[in-house]
């Protein structure tokens, strides 16, 4: 799922400072399970800021909402007819349901209350690790089910680099190297030809802004209307 | 045993610390309590294994929390102690209760709100 940390309080207060009335936008979706961006948080964040802005004898007026996703248009337009009374709105979603909140009402400032973190595993309670960084390009078929591009601080297609020690990344003792543990799944598995299949650079002009239609969705009678 | 403990004190029970949540620390002092201080048993006991253990995070962060919008951290504690200790249940109440009269009131009951 995508994670998301929350951004310090001093930063959205800032964000926020010439702003007298607030719409907290909540994700039920991935920023609620990752304890980041839920209707939850936004409950705390909302107390956090009337009871902020009340002290500093600048009190605001507040209101939140938490739509079960902000990367759907049909979950957005429940905001349609409440954004009008408010200045500015913050989200609390991933960076792509901000931007979606903000394409869909340009008129109104919006701004971010957390910091998008990556696609992450979930190995405990309130506790996520990063595992794909969506390349475009998946490798996995090949390298054991470990991601070189997430878990090798250089990213490489093809390694090790001259940095591995003793099953560990230079840069950490305690980062493993990537390339390392995915030698050791493969001879696990009498796979280690894999590891001879050179992969070609990659070819980051791929990470321009993409976008996907799925087989069988193109719809073509929209594209003649 | 009719142990006196501060009037000020109001008991909220919960079924175990665990259950207390940050917006419900959070909401108390925004509606403008002084304090509020969270009793579980001793660490080591809980009957739900980590309740107690998990209210304590909790606490710990709301106190981050009030940092961070301007209050004082100390106007929220967690103790420990065993159903046992009647005593130990009133000399904490006091012990808060001192805290409390020495941070002073809530500020927040002097501003005006917004909405």
């Amino acid at each position: 799922m995508i994670v998301a940390k929350r951004k310090p309080f001093d930063e959205i207060m800032q964000l926020l400072k010439g702003h007298r009335k607030i719409l907290v936008v909540g994700c039920g979706t991935c920023v609620a399970v990752c304890l980041a961006g839920g209707e939850k948080e936004v409950a705390v964040l909302t107390a956090e800021l009337e009871m902020a802005r009340r002290l500093a004898e600048n009190p605001v007026e507040l209101g939140s909402a938490t739509l079960e996703r902000q990367c759907d248009r049909e979950y957005l337009a429940q905001l349609d007819g409440k954004v009008d009374a408010y200045d500015a709105l913050i989200s609390m979603a991933c960076g792509v349901g901000i931007q979606f909140l903000a394409e869909r009402f340009p008129h109104k400032p919006v701004y971010p209350a957390v910091d998008t973190a990556g696609l992450a595993v979930n190995q405990d309670v309130g506790w996520y690790e990063e595992r794909c960084r969506s390349c475009g390009r998946c490798v996995l078929g090949l390298t054991g089910g470990i991601c070189p591009v997430t878990m090798c601080a250089k990213g490489l297609y093809n390694g090790p680099c001259g940095g591995t020690n003793k099953g560990s990344c230079e840069i950490n003792a305690d980062q493993p190297c990537a390339w390392n543990a995915i030698y050791e799944r493969l001879k696990a598995q009498g796979r280690l030809d894999c590891i001879l299949d050179l992969q070609p650079p990659h070819d980051w002009k791929d990470m321009t802004p993409r976008s996907l239609i799925q087989p069988g969705y193109k719809k073509p009678e929209k594209a003649k209307a | 045993m009719r142990l006196e403990y501060p009037s000020s004190v109001k008991v909220i029970f919960v079924p175990c610390t665990g259950k207390v949540d940050v917006i419900h620390l959070l909401t108390a002092i925004q509606k403008g309590a002084d304090g509020v201080y969270c009793v579980g048993c001793l660490e080591g006991t809980c009957h739900y294994n980590e309740g107690n253990l998990r209210c304590r995070e909790r606490v710990d962060y709301v106190r981050s929390l009030l940092q961070e919008i301007g209050l004082e951290a100390d106007r929220v504690r967690m103790y420990n102690l065993s159903s046992g200790e009647g005593p130990t249940f009133a000399a904490y109440a006091k012990e808060m209760n001192e805290n409390i009269l020495k941070l002073g009131p809530n500020p927040l009951k002097k501003k005006t709100a917004g909405r």
